[in-house]
């Protein structure tokens, strides 16, 4: 079925590729792309103002689409109700991403536009993400830079006085707007204000460290959710008129990940479990740019931001086994592969064809550091070209940050960088306007599977989630408010009461096993596993066994784990242990999908499907679609919906970054 | 290397506390200091006690949730350096180290080392903002900001709320926290609307959450992980006073 | 502006204000002070003749004394709300750490800003024995009413009453090696760009006026004055 790409650049869809079931109808406007999201905005039926102030919305989250939502939400009149585990919404994971934010504003010039990044956008995914939510995200991409600017986001400024930019991945336009290598952070606490003014007028009523732990489901609708108190243990329902989750990615599900430590699944997994589908869960993103391992009781991987590739060199020696220093290594012994296979991209290659070509170099025993698993980042030529005080300018808080950790010197020597999980396209699959499959629970940021398609472009993410957040949900959510009547209610509900119950006998069952294994032991032992046959390369056999030993993990975890103490106070590891008991069934979820996915695309790639040069290939006239999975009471077996993707506006083509 | 801790464990806010100590063996020079914690709570936890809690997340020193004194010094004495990103191997074999929790009214305790930050929120809430609601805002090169006003702006929004400032001064202030929004957001044309109503309300709530005045000491800005300067405190002392007197 | 200004007193900052404003009063007064004390140099007649001009001053627009009474009540008014305001202020920084903890190192803090209260109250019990030795003449052996040249030699040809001078004198000093830097940084007229310039203020400010104030009690111990 699939095609020769090198004497075929553009593929024919066979399409489409029919319904399989009506609850994944997308519900995309029709009209020419460009004009869709107009036509939604004008088709939503509005809540009346005043009436508003009678929905109450849930929030779970605080990060960019989090905290952007509830404020947007408590702005327009809606009683918000947000929710985080942290003890401040300001905390959320959202403020550690470093590099930048694309906008389609084009202030450089260059060529920049809507379509452009909307291509950029398609392209960079795999041609795997649904076109008309891409469009619009290109769309309002331009709204949250002035949004941004407006709540006092101290971007980085030309001295003209004018905002500035750099470029970024997968792109050759300058589009990305930054403020010094804390992006994410200025973009956090921009909402964190926002939301912090709505808590003070009282619309938003702020519940930190709390942690939800189930979905309740009254009607088939999403009603409200079951909520830990961190604290004090206590187990509390919270009735709503819709529910929003926001809380992110599942990296941690490899346990090593450039996600916090907190960073969990739990949310959207128990949503799954309520009836939410869970879209392309295998569609993970390896950040080619990371600080390497350095001992089994590592605990995190730390990212350094995709904007070095700017600057800096990746290379290795050109010699398997090359254990000179790396200043000792003349220039015709160095591989700078980079820039030898992606000549038009060369450092700039997106994160999925870097990181793959990492992995490749280390595994032909050319990786440099302990263990041989890492390349350099080199900045020798930048200081050369431009002198230590511009690259300080530039990416001072980045070379101290690699200086506290490794003890190494980054203006002095080269960076020792590795590939490590990063961020996770797959999510709870929401229709166009943001909803998931149970009427009612809404999904934003990257808890969704909606915009990057198999991979992210760099700078995308913080976009993705205050576009969410900021300017498409507010509106979505008013048309759901206002066409559902819902039943008057409280939370003595039988369906409360059972979810309750539930979570209480969760708690009970986790304390109760009372094992000789640590949560963490458990969670390293799971993240190995996902990481060697669900990580940067996958093939068959790998994922079938995958498949066997992470239900035999799971079930080892409930009779061998140790959580001390009570579950009436603050219990660190009782949190951590009802998080990994998540992700143990997640994980099998991943394997499952990548399984299926017999083809290549973005950073999912299938080893049994690549061109000759090692290239992702593609398979689009079998797995144009997004994978749905539906939770059917049996983790082993879960069913498969598919939702086919059109593309109108461009053509499939081979990614290449030649 | 081994090392001896004294940990300060407090079951819940209202219990008493104590320190109790500790033997960590074979640490890795390379080793974050979260993570040595990390290796002596899991053999904590298999010897069947309870594990130390002290609030994490990030790891990389940006969330602003760790935070503990480690030895009188909070985050531990290296320059600008959280302490999830502080490494081993600037300690040495047989090092007696105290890990206290950061101390100060506005921060109860609410386990071991885990404190609440609450009060930092609604010092912000009662005004660090500019009140813009969604849509509606000029584009955003509609007005120019200076560049070395964006510097600043920048270098003062850079606080990660961690409480290091609180920590360290002798009267428990959060005049470096505050005077960090204000600067923030009174060095940009967006912030000056409301510049005077937002350092009323900001002050008014700091002292009321219960944190010691500024005595001008520094330690404040010596400890912040993210270098924080003293003059976001003259900048705050300034706003406050014009808008007090006109 | 007088409920904004109670406003501003309730205040962290304006309590620090009031301070700093109090404080550039007492710094005006003890450097007049200091220049006056010189005046030793010049002689019993030169320094009885300027305590006299003290008392004069003014006349005969208005009676004796009234500016030196003026000076004083504003001086009795600034010491007591600098002093009204610290013990304020040291009571809500001891409230915000009600618990202290075992181990405390300072990172860049120096003894005169770690010490500033405590200079700040040894300073006034060494107001009031000073004000009890050379002004009201309670504290003196030999005090002379209308001869202060005389009580300042007698005074300070024991070389202990020497040594508490001098100590209260580094106490000023050292109050002031951060107190004067400090006045700028609370009425927020410090910048990064004033920072050095105020800081060496504060530094001239304590090494001249404890050279200033040794040097008369020094002198009169050496025998330079007589």
């Amino acid at each position: 079925m699939t095609t020769d790409t090198k004497t075929a650049p553009s593929i024919e869809v066979r399409r489409p590729l029919e319904f399989t079931d009506a609850r994944l109808d997308a519900r995309i406007p029709g009209g020419p792309v460009e004009r869709k999201w107009e036509q939604r905005q004008f088709d939503v039926r509005l809540v009346n103002p005043t009436n508003k102030r009678r929905y109450t919305v849930i929030v779970v989250g605080s990060g960019l689409a989090g905290a952007s939502a509830s404020a947007t939400l408590a702005e327009l009149g809606y009683q918000v109700q947000t929710f985080c585990y942290q003890d401040s919404p300001r905390r959320a994971h959202s403020i550690a991403a470093q590099g930048g934010i694309n906008a389609a504003k084009n202030y450089r010039n260059d060529g920049d536009s809507v379509f452009r990044l909307f291509y950029d956008t398609i392209k960079g995914g795999d041609f795997r993400a649904r076109e008309a939510n891409v469009y619009r995200l290109a769309q309002v991409s331009t709204q949250i830079i002035d949004q941004c600017v407006a709540q006092g986001v101290p971007f980085a400024r030309e001295y003209g006085g004018l905002l500035d930019n750099r470029s970024f991945g997968g792109a050759q336009v300058s589009r990305t707007f930054y403020a010094r290598g804390q992006t994410g952070q200025q973009l956090l606490l921009g909402a964190y204000q926002a939301l912090s003014r709505q808590i003070e007028l009282g619309k938003v009523q702020m519940f930190p460290r709390s942690e939800m732990l189930d979905l309740v489901l009254v009607d088939g609708r999403a009603r409200g959710i079951v909520v830990r108190d961190m604290v004090t243990g206590t187990v509390r329902s919270y009735l709503a008129d819709a529910v929003v989750l926001a809380t992110g990615g599942y990296s941690n599900v490899f346990y090593l990940s450039t996600n916090a430590k907190g960073c969990n699944t739990s949310a959207i997994w128990r949503a799954h479990r309520r009836g939410a589908f869970f879209a392309n869960p295998c569609y993970t993103q390896i950040h080619p740019t990371c600080i390497p391992v350095s001992g089994d009781y590592q605990s995190k991987l730390t990212l350094m931001s995709e904007s070095l590739r700017n600057d800096g060199r990746v290379w290795v020696p050109l010699q398997a086994g090359d254990r000179r220093a790396p200043q000792a290594i003349p220039e015709h012994e160095r591989d700078y592969f980079l820039e030898r296979k992606y000549p038009s991209f060369g450092n700039l290659a997106p994160r999925d064809i870097s990181s793959r070509a990492a992995k490749e170099a280390c595994d032909a025993g050319r990786g440099v550091g302990p263990g041989g698993l890492g390349v350099y980042l080199d900045f020798a030529d930048a200081i050369k070209r431009l002198s230590v005080p511009v690259i300080r300018e530039r990416y001072g808080n980045l070379f101290d940050m690699y200086e506290r950790i490794t003890g190494e010197d980054p203006y002095s020597q080269p960076m020792r960088i590795y590939p490590a999980v990063h961020y996770t396209m797959g999510g709870l699959w929401v229709d166009y306007n943001l909803m998931s499959t149970i009427p009612g629970l809404f999904v934003v940021g990257e808890a969704n599977f909606s915009d990057h398609g198999a991979n992210r472009l760099g700078a995308s993410a913080l976009m993705q989630g205050l576009a969410d957040g900021y300017f498409i949900l507010p509106y979505t959510i008013g048309d759901y408010l206002v066409s559902n009547p819902l039943a008057r209610i409280t939370t003595d509900h039988a369906a409360f009461r059972e979810a309750e119950a539930g979570v209480n006998q969760q708690v009970a069952r986790l304390l109760a096993v009372g094992g000789d294994r640590t949560v963490d032991s458990f969670h390293r032992e799971l993240g190995k596993i996902v990481w060697d046959d669900c990580g940067m390369a996958r093939n068959d056999a790998g994922l079938r066994r995958a498949l066997q030993r992470i239900p035999a993990l799971r079930d080892e975890f409930w009779h061998r784990v140790r959580v001390p103490g009570s579950g009436a106070s603050l219990n660190q590891e009782l949190e951590k242990a009802g998080r990994v008991a998540d992700f143990l069934e997640l994980a099998e979820l991943m394997c499952i999908d990548a399984l299926h996915r017999t083809e290549s695309c973005g950073g999912h790639f299938r080893e049994e499907s690549q061109t000759d040069d090692g290239e992702a290939k593609r398979d689009d006239a079998n797995f144009s679609y997004v994978a749905a999975w539906e939770y059917s009471g049996d983790l082993d077996a879960p069913n498969l919906h598919r939702e086919p993707l059109h593309f109108d506006s461009v053509k499939l083509q081979q990614r290449s970054y030649k | 290397m081994n090392l001896t801790l004294q940990v300060w464990r407090q079951p819940a806010s209202a219990a008493n506390g104590r320190f109790v100590t500790y033997q960590v063996r074979d640490v890795s020079p390379d080793m974050s200091f979260l993570e040595m914690l990390d290796v002596l709570n899991q053999q904590l936890i298999l010897a069947g006690d309870e594990p130390i809690a002290f609030d994490h997340d990030c790891r990389e020193g940006i969330c602003g949730s760790c935070g503990m004194v480690i030895d009188g010094i909070a985050h531990g004495g290296q320059r600008a350096t959280t302490a999830c990103q502080l490494h081993m191997r600037h300690f040495k074999d047989g090092d007696q180290l105290t890990l206290e929790p950061w101390r100060a009214s506005a921060f109860p305790i609410v386990k071991d080392l885990v404190v609440d930050r609450g009060a930092f929120d609604r010092i912000i809430q009662a005004g660090g903002y500019v009140s813009v609601s969604t849509g509606g805002v000029p584009d955003a090169n509609a007005i120019p900001v200076p560049k070395e006003s964006a510097d600043r702006a920048m270098d003062a929004a850079a606080c990660i709320g961690c409480g290091a400032c609180v920590a360290a001064c002798p009267n428990a202030s959060a005049m470096l926290f505050t005077g960090a929004k204000v600067a923030h957001l009174g060095v940009l044309p967006q912030g000056q609307v409301e510049r005077s109503r937002r350092v009323l309300a900001m002050v008014a709530q700091m002292d009321e959450e219960g944190f010691g005045g500024c005595t001008n000491i520094g330690e404040c800005a010596a400890v912040c992980p993210k270098e924080i300067k003293l003059d976001v405190i003259a900048q705050l002392n300034r706003d406050l006073l014009r808008a007090s007197l006109r | 502006m007088a409920a904004a200004a109670i406003a501003l007193y309730r205040s962290s900052i304006g309590k620090k204000a009031v301070m700093a404003i109090t404080g550039i009063i007492g710094y005006g007064f003890v450097i007049m002070h200091m220049v006056g004390n010189l005046k030793m140099f010049e002689g019993r007649d030169g320094f009885n003749h300027y305590a006299e001009f003290l008392r004069t001053v003014g006349e005969p627009a208005v009676p004796e004394r009234t500016l030196l009474w003026i000076i004083r009540i504003v001086l009795l008014v600034a010491v007591t709300a600098h002093v009204t305001a610290a013990i304020q202020l040291t009571r809500q920084g001891v409230a915000g750490r009600p618990t202290g903890y075992r181990v405390k190192r300072r990172v860049q803090a120096n003894f005169a800003s770690l010490t500033l209260r405590w200079g700040g109250l040894a300073l006034v019990l060494f107001l009031i024995y000073h004000l009890a030795h050379f002004t009201f003449g309670v504290a003196h052996h030999d005090f002379v009413r209308a001869d202060p040249y005389h009580n300042v030699v007698s005074a300070f040809s024991n070389p202990a009453i020497v040594g508490v001078y001098l100590i209260a004198v580094a106490a000023l000093a050292m109050h002031l090696f951060h107190g004067v830097w400090s006045m700028f940084q609370t009425l927020g007229l410090n910048r990064p760009s004033t920072d050095r310039l105020w800081r060496g203020l504060a530094v001239i400010s304590a090494l001249g006026l404890f050279a200033g104030f040794a040097t008369v009690p020094l002198s009169v111990l050496g025998g330079l004055i007589r």
